[in-house]
């Protein structure tokens, strides 16, 4: 009878093994820039990285684009703040990309926000709150502490992960964290003064910054999330500021400034933008220069 | 003298001895001075932190009450919701006013669905559903979608497999179909009031069915699915479940990707075959089509945001064509059995703008064209009047969040001869589990 020719099927499996051999690295694909900054510092050349979206998008509002169905495809780890941040597009883009590796569950679906002590859970969960978490404020990279238990739990998704190189991974960590611990005793000293400041903020992006300087949050401009601020609820705002003035206005460096700069004209408050993830301004280029950064915008903008 | 001297000499001796004394007294309470405001220093630094330790060990015992009440609230929420499917629902109804009293919709040359057009004249519910999904277990993920108009019917309800593997994917059930942009969008999602006149008039405003789904998604950075689909064949263009009910078979491929941060796009080419047994339309002649309608479609769509960030800005224009060739045969109370064959075609093309959050303007026209055919066609729906139909719109809404959305439409209405202005008000609003923001 007739007979098959291997050859093609062989050197299909030989091309097969040699891009699998190629790609020996892990790709991560992270959700948010934080994310995929920290994947970087912990994975170093072991990882390569893809970063769903910028420090200029807003993380509730993004498409399942075809772009990014294409790279989860392929993806071996998945990272995300998680606590409905995401809720909008990433289970779409989990059934679209077809990848069993990250699926919930798996090894390789990693959600940040499962590792550290979320605040801001809402007294009401209903909509007229507007887009309220009901399982709580997942903004968590605004504090330095979220970040290193983020880190530890990361490494050990990378060590399951990429078991050839637990050692290293191991070794990045510790780095890591000696450096990250330094950073923190840094800026705690540097922030000193900071702490009690009266703050008012846009949206309640701030949460785990103010739990970390101890800040006291008096006003939020944005009264329910994801709806702009009414201007109702700014004369409101104001005429308490009149009462008890805030030293300074936060604002996310991917919202709009319209509402704030119309408040910062009526009350002399002064509008501090701060880049709020990595990437959010060109001084944010990496983890330690986020919070280097939004310290020192911080300090220059605050009178005593 | 002599004396006089020496006293002085002592006096200024003795007097220098006393500077020199008060001096070291000077120098002396000098460095007491430091010594205590050193320690004053010391003293007040020491009460900051006994005063900070004191603060830490006050926060974090209201952080362990608030912590302990945090728990106990997970605890209630965990109870009964957490195996329950995601539960959304969407709410549709508008408001039509014509402005010819006898206005139809009819689009001269095509056989339409029973369900197209804009609606009914004055205020009216429109396609409202409830929608069901969770994940089944590790492998299937599920949805169910309960459409309650005039009448309730099973709009979805399918079984999808998750990450089969190597990007292989499988969807089984009744479901939309994949072909074009707009076909597998449900419609509170459109931009429009009404679908594309060329959606009502190939697809039926858009086509589902029973069925089962096979996609594979290549493992490129540019974005490329491929997938093929066998249907029931029970839905308009198909009818009556033709070839033991495996009446219709699809193709479609989609390309996309992203053109820096600001831009993306995707598009497609997509085939249908459907055979109809008896597709027969409810009008005067009891027209009746059986045979094999064989459609091309092709489609896209490009987004524009400023840094990609589409809270302030936001455009989009999307267009699709489509290409159809009935072959078959042809019968109605007028003539008996005909054979008949046609070709009909028709476009779409649609910009809408958001100049300011919540605030979105469009516009959108269409065309369709169909083959002339013989006399023995005059007056059925293969019967096109000599006639292209074709239609400008144009809409303002405003979304007070991602959830609501009222929406003012004007269009001038050229599907058949006579044009008619409509004017439309629409709501549409989401309430329960957080819709997908698909592409």
């Amino acid at each position: 009878m007739s007979k098959i020719n291997y050859i093609p099927f062989l050197s299909l499996l030989v091309l097969l093994s040699f891009s699998m051999a190629t790609h020996a690295e892990v790709k991560v694909f992270a959700c948010e820039p934080e994310w995929a900054a920290l994947a970087s510092e912990l994975g170093g050349e072991q990882v390569s990285v893809f970063s769903a979206t910028t420090g200029l998008q807003d993380p509730h509002q993004i498409q399942a684009r075809p772009s990014l169905i294409a790279q989860l495809r392929s993806a071996d780890l998945l990272a995300c703040t998680g606590a409905e941040l995401e809720t909008g597009w990433l289970p779409l883009l989990l059934q679209r990309a077809a990848n069993q590796k990250v699926q919930a569950g798996k090894p390789g679906h990693f959600m940040a926000t499962e590792f550290v002590r979320l605040l801001g859970m809402p007294k009401k969960i209903d909509r007229s709150q507007g887009e309220v978490h009901a399982a709580g404020n997942p903004h968590i990279q605004t504090s330095p502490a979220n970040i290193l238990l983020v880190a530890k739990a990361m490494v050990a998704r990378l060590q399951i992960i990429d078991p050839d190189h637990s050692v290293f991974y191991t070794a990045r960590l510790s780095n890591f964290t000696e450096r990250w611990q330094a950073a923190m005793t840094k800026w705690k000293a540097l922030t000193r003064e900071l702490r009690d400041m009266p703050i008012a903020v846009q949206h309640n992006s701030w949460v785990y910054l103010e739990d970390w300087l101890k800040l006291n949050n008096l006003a939020t401009l944005e009264d329910k999330p994801g709806i702009p601020p009414s201007s109702g609820h700014l004369s409101q705002v104001l005429e308490k500021m009149q009462n008890q003035p805030a030293k300074m206005l936060l604002l996310a460096s991917y919202q709009s400034d319209k509402a704030a700069q119309w408040f910062a004209q009526k009350t002399n408050i002064p509008v501090v933008t701060l880049p709020f993830t990595v990437g959010g301004s060109e001084q944010a280029t990496d983890l330690f220069s986020l919070y280097d950064t939004t310290f020192t915008l911080m300090l220059e903008a605050y009178k005593p | 003298m002599k004396l006089a001297i020496t006293l002085l000499a002592t006096m200024a001796m003795s007097s220098s001895s006393v500077w020199a004394q008060a001096s070291e007294i000077e120098q002396l309470r000098q460095e007491l001075l430091a010594l205590k405001n050193q320690y004053l220093e010391k003293i007040q630094a020491l009460e900051l932190r006994l005063q900070e330790a004191e603060q830490q060990v006050e926060e974090t015992q209201t952080d362990t009450q608030d912590l302990a009440i945090e728990l106990s609230q997970q605890a209630n929420r965990t109870a009964a919701n957490t195996f329950n499917p995601g539960i959304g629902v969407v709410l549709n109804g508008q408001y039509l006013q014509q402005s010819r009293r006898d206005y139809e919709f009819a689009l001269p040359g095509f056989i339409a669905a029973e369900e197209s057009g804009p609606g009914d004249q004055g205020l009216s519910m429109g396609e409202s559903e409830i929608n069901l999904v969770a994940n089944v277990d590790d492998k299937f993920t599920a949805s169910v979608t309960l459409a309650f108009g005039e009448e309730t019917e099973v709009e979805e309800a399918y079984l999808q497999t998750l990450g089969l593997a190597d990007g292989w994917r499988v969807k089984f059930g009744r479901f939309f179909s994949a072909i074009g942009y707009l076909n597998s969008h449900h419609a509170h999602t459109d931009d429009f009031a009404m679908r594309p006149l060329a959606y009502q008039a190939f697809l039926g405003s858009n086509y589902r069915d029973d069925g089962v789904q096979l996609t594979w998604l290549a493992p490129s950075e540019l974005f490329w699915e491929s997938g093929i689909e066998l249907y029931r064949g029970d839905c308009f263009p198909a009818g009556g479940s033709a070839h033991q009910g495996l009446g219709v078979k699809t193709l479609f491929s989609h390309l996309g990707g992203d053109i820096g941060f600001s831009q993306s796009w995707r598009a497609g080419i997509s085939y249908m075959m459907a055979d109809g047994v008896e597709r027969s339309i409810d009008n005067d002649l009891q027209d009746s089509f059986s045979g094999e309608s064989r459609l091309w479609l092709a489609d896209f769509i490009w987004k524009w945001a400023p840094d990609g960030n589409s809270n302030e800005r936001n455009a989009k224009f999307q267009a699709e064509y489509f290409h159809r060739k009935d072959q078959g045969s042809f019968v109605n109370l007028a003539v008996s059995e005909q054979d008949l064959e046609a070709t009909q075609s028709g476009w779409y093309a649609q910009a809408v703008y958001q100049f300011m959050p919540q605030w979105r303007v469009g516009v959108r026209y269409e065309a369709l064209q169909s083959d002339e055919l013989t006399a023995a066609f005059a007056d059925s729906v293969f019967d096109n009047l000599g006639y292209k139909p074709k239609q400008l719109s144009f809409m303002l809404d405003w979304s007070n969040s991602e959830f609501s959305r009222l929406r003012v439409q004007f269009s001038q209405d050229k599907s058949r001869p006579e044009t008619t202005n409509l004017f439309l008000l629409q709501y549409i609003a989401a309430f329960g589990a957080h819709g997908a923001h698909s592409f």
